[in-house]
């Protein structure tokens, strides 16, 4: 059993037991307060600063060529628990993109439904192509539920572009160039 | 001649609600200010009025101060839907806010707010109604306040808004005995047997020309304050509203404009207060202690000792609201024990002192 010890308690002066020094104390540190700065934030005019692993709205990125990243793999589509994401793969037209035709494949839909997505950020984790990112947008409001699913373009758009140092598909071009596919 | 005679106090008394209800609204702005920047908050500061609000640096200036404010706030009462609960005593539920505003502005009637000089060279009070038991009538006519608390809390026929109603009328009437005998040393010192005031608060001001009360009679001073404290509602002896225990108090079953009523009665209570607290012991529109007041005999000498006088108040305004935002409250029991075992005793030995002290006085002076 816990010991437990009893502390003996300063029996109060007269000063203290009229309350009025602590009174002039207390009053002495709303007022210091008071002559402080403010710490309000003026939100719609001013916005917070986020930092740079805050998860947001997941957005599609692209790379510094403005080509897009995802390869439509559908990992994320199957990683996502509260299933928000819906992507309907399609393949990239070899002749209207000659240089990006070795891809083969992007996404030809990518929905993501913001009503059911929980921001886990499980998407970007397990993406391979780092084509998908939880940036810094906080605040998301529309009208209906069809405004609530971001569409591929509305993803692109509000990704924009990162910047990315690998270049993994031009890569394996000038691997393929080279005679050596891998 | 008789016509202007009686059309000129009516003026008078219209002019003076009108400022007295500007200024209540503004307290109110001015409690929401001041909290906020102990809070470290900004406070209200986006209503903008039309043309006035846009005036190029006045403008920004005025509503970054929240100016405006009070308009909106009184707008928003005024167009809220009119609720009436289903199990409320009709009659007396919109009885209450009506009875406990109507006091507060009553009293203003008594109120010495400055001075002129009469053509016989007679220094006269600048008030409404300069009668002589003025005080009296202020401390009976305030204490009547309390019955709009009592029947808006019998009225909602709720159990938070009864409770806080029982509160606060137990609180009024434990606190105004503290309060009526710790104002009676000071009128027994200013108005000696003989002398031509009585009860009248002019008196009390003229009385201060070289010391103000609150020096020589600290303790007097002291339990007035706090017992006005608690005849205004005001936090740290909130106990008519306490929204953490009672929901709202005596107003829960008030909406709009009714409610605005109310809260307006509030800070009439809370001006009365101060105003009353500056005349009886902060010396009124007396300059400073121990120096002769600049006023001049003229017109500008008048206006300058309304503005003193105004400038008092609004200190004790804020001193009101800044000990609001500083001390929580007190628990229901201590705030009894504290008017009944310590205020009240502390109030009668303090009358008895003085008593002596004037008595001993007079023998060695005659």
């Amino acid at each position: 059993m816990a010991k437990t010890k009893v502390l003996e308690r300063k029996p109060l002066s007269f000063a203290e037991k009229t309350f009025i020094p602590q009174i002039v104390t207390g009053l002495k540190t709303t007022f210091g307060t008071m002559m402080g700065k403010t710490i309000t934030l003026q939100y719609p005019e001013e916005r917070p600063s986020i930092p740079d692993n805050y998860r947001g709205v997941p957005t599609l990125v692209k790379d510094p060529n403005g080509r897009e990243k995802c390869v439509s793999c559908q990992l994320c589509e199957f990683v996502c628990p509260p299933k928000a994401i819906r992507i309907t793969p399609g393949e990239i037209d070899a002749e209207a993109e000659p240089d990006r035709a070795h891809v083969e494949k992007a996404p030809k839909e990518f929905e993501i439904n913001m009503l059911r997505c929980i921001y886990c950020g499980l998407c970007q984790e397990v993406c391979p192509e780092e084509a998908i990112f939880l940036q810094d947008i906080f605040s998301l409001s529309g009208y209906s539920r069809e405004e609530m699913i971001n569409k591929k373009d509305k993803l692109y758009e509000l990704g924009g572009t990162l910047p990315d140092k690998h270049h993994k598909w031009d890569k394996k071009k000038t691997a393929e160039l080279k005679g050596n596919a891998h | 001649m008789d016509f202007i005679a009686i059309l000129l106090p009516i003026a008078f008394s219209l002019t003076m609600i009108s400022v007295f209800m500007g200024l209540c609204s503004y307290s109110v702005l001015a409690e929401r200010k001041v909290s906020s920047w102990i809070q470290g908050r900004v406070g209200p500061n986006r209503t903008r009025l039309p043309i006035l609000g846009h005036i190029p640096i006045l403008g920004n200036l005025m509503t970054g101060l929240g100016l405006f404010q009070p308009a909106a706030d009184g707008l928003k009462f005024l167009f809220k839907e009119e609720i009436t609960p289903g199990h409320v005593k009709v009659g007396y539920y919109y009885l209450a806010p009506i009875i406990a505003l109507a006091p507060a502005l009553t009293t203003m009637v008594v109120l010495p707010f400055g001075r002129y000089v009469d053509p016989q060279g007679i220094v006269q009070p600048l008030v409404l109604a300069n009668i002589d038991v003025g005080m009296l009538f202020i401390l009976g006519i305030s204490s009547l306040g309390v019955y709009g608390i009592v029947l808006a809390g019998w009225s909602s026929n709720s159990k938070y808004p009864f409770l806080g109603a029982i509160r606060s009328s137990a609180q009024m009437i434990s606190y105004e005995l503290a309060m009526g005998l710790s104002i009676l040393p000071v009128f027994m010192w200013v108005s000696a047997p003989g002398s031509e005031y009585g009860l009248n608060l002019f008196g009390v001001v003229q009385s201060q020309q070289t010391l103000w009360l609150v020096i020589w009679q600290p303790l007097s001073a002291l339990i007035f304050l706090v017992s006005v404290f608690a005849e205004t509602n005001r936090l740290p002896f909130d106990m008519a509203e306490s929204e953490t225990d009672l929901v709202g108090g005596f107003h829960t079953e008030y909406g709009c404009f009714k409610f605005g009523l109310f809260f307006v009665a509030e800070y009439a209570h809370v001006i009365m207060g101060s105003a009353l607290f500056v005349i009886l012991f902060l010396g009124g529109w007396n300059f400073l202690p121990g120096i002769a007041d600049p006023w001049s005999d003229g017109l500008f000498g008048t206006i300058l000792s309304v503005l003193w006088f105004m400038g008092k108040v609004f200190a004790m305004i804020f001193f009101f609201i800044w000990v609001r935002w500083t001390l929580p409250r007190f628990r229901y029991d201590q705030v009894m024990s504290l008017g009944w075992k310590i205020l009240l005793p502390l109030a009668i030995a303090n009358l008895v002192f003085n008593t002596l002290a004037i008595a001993l006085y007079d023998q060695f002076t005659r």
